[in-house]
């Protein structure tokens, strides 16, 4: 029993460290941007395997499809696209913007960890069940608006993306042409 | 001060937010930009995860945002990433300090 906990509480601190380190790979300034996009799928590795430890096997599994499935690779297709060979290989980027982003930084870690710190929640003991019947339900039910508004935005996504990548022209022959010449 | 458990998740989620703030506001080219956005969405679902696990009555709740939020995190790449592409056809630059003018 020990031994399981104390490999629980292993596995757990290693799935922090890979949340923390993978987010300080996304964005480190010197770093290639291949890496950068390794760093974001090494983070949602570690969120989905706290989310397994929050008691939902389900986001778990959600979280690695989309994130890592989907995601790191559309981000790997926009890369190989719009970047030319030059530009993925550059390691050393100046960041113009450095000073206001570490203020950025700073000020949203300080009032939310006072507010973190200061605050008192009734924690509930209870072991939440991992069933996803309920969690159906609700999508169909309680929510059924918003979900079936996300599924609108997520084709609106859809059409709005393939017009913009075909070059930003729809319509008639005139505005044909301009999409070939475009591209 | 709240329990040790959550206390971790939540620590998590504030680093989560300030690296993806950080990294927006840096701004070196379009993908970097997504991919910060890409933390702070997470970092907001994982406080989602942490208190319908620790305090909510009704813990599917903040599963279904956590899962609304996934979605528009999609949603949002697939903008991020067509934009990209166009304004590199159309200005030769991955740099969003370089794309001034909204006309595409």
């Amino acid at each position: 029993m020990t031994i399981l906990s104390a490999m629980s509480q292993a596995l757990f601190g290693a799935f922090v460290l890979m949340t923390i380190m993978g987010a300080f790979l996304a964005v480190r300034r010197s770093v290639m941007i291949m890496h950068s996009v390794l760093g974001l799928a090494v983070c949602m590795l570690g969120i989905a395997g706290l989310y397994y430890f929050l008691g939902s096997m389900f986001m778990s599994m959600m979280q690695v499809l989309i994130y890592i499935g989907a995601l790191c690779v559309v981000l790997v297709f926009g890369i190989m696209v719009s970047y030319t060979p030059a530009e993925i290989k550059r390691r050393y980027i100046t960041g113009k913007h450095m000073p206001l982003a570490l203020a950025a930084g700073f000020f949203a870690v300080v009032p939310m960890g006072v507010m973190v710190f200061n605050a008192d929640f009734q924690v509930n003991k209870g072991i939440p069940s991992g069933d996803i019947a309920p969690l159906g339900k609700m999508l169909l039910y309680k929510y059924c608006m918003a979900f079936e508004l996300i599924s609108m935005i997520l084709l609106i996504a859809i059409v709005g993306s393939i017009i913009l990548s075909k070059g930003g022209h729809v319509g008639g022959d005139e505005s044909e042409e301009g999409g070939d010449h475009a591209q | 001060m709240p329990s040790n458990e959550i206390l971790i998740y939540l620590l998590l989620a504030i680093f989560l937010f300030a690296a993806g703030c950080y990294g927006l506001i840096q701004r070196r080219s379009f993908i970097r930009m997504l991919i910060a956005v890409e933390l702070i969405l997470n970092g907001a679902g994982l406080n989602f995860m942490a208190f319908s696990r620790f305090t909510a009555m009704e813990p599917d709740t903040g599963r279904a945002f956590t899962l609304f939020i996934m979605g528009l995190a999609a949603t949002e790449a697939a903008i991020v990433v067509s934009v990209s592409l166009s304004a590199y056809r159309q200005y030769h630059t991955v740099d969003p300090d370089d794309v001034k003018d909204l006309k595409l």
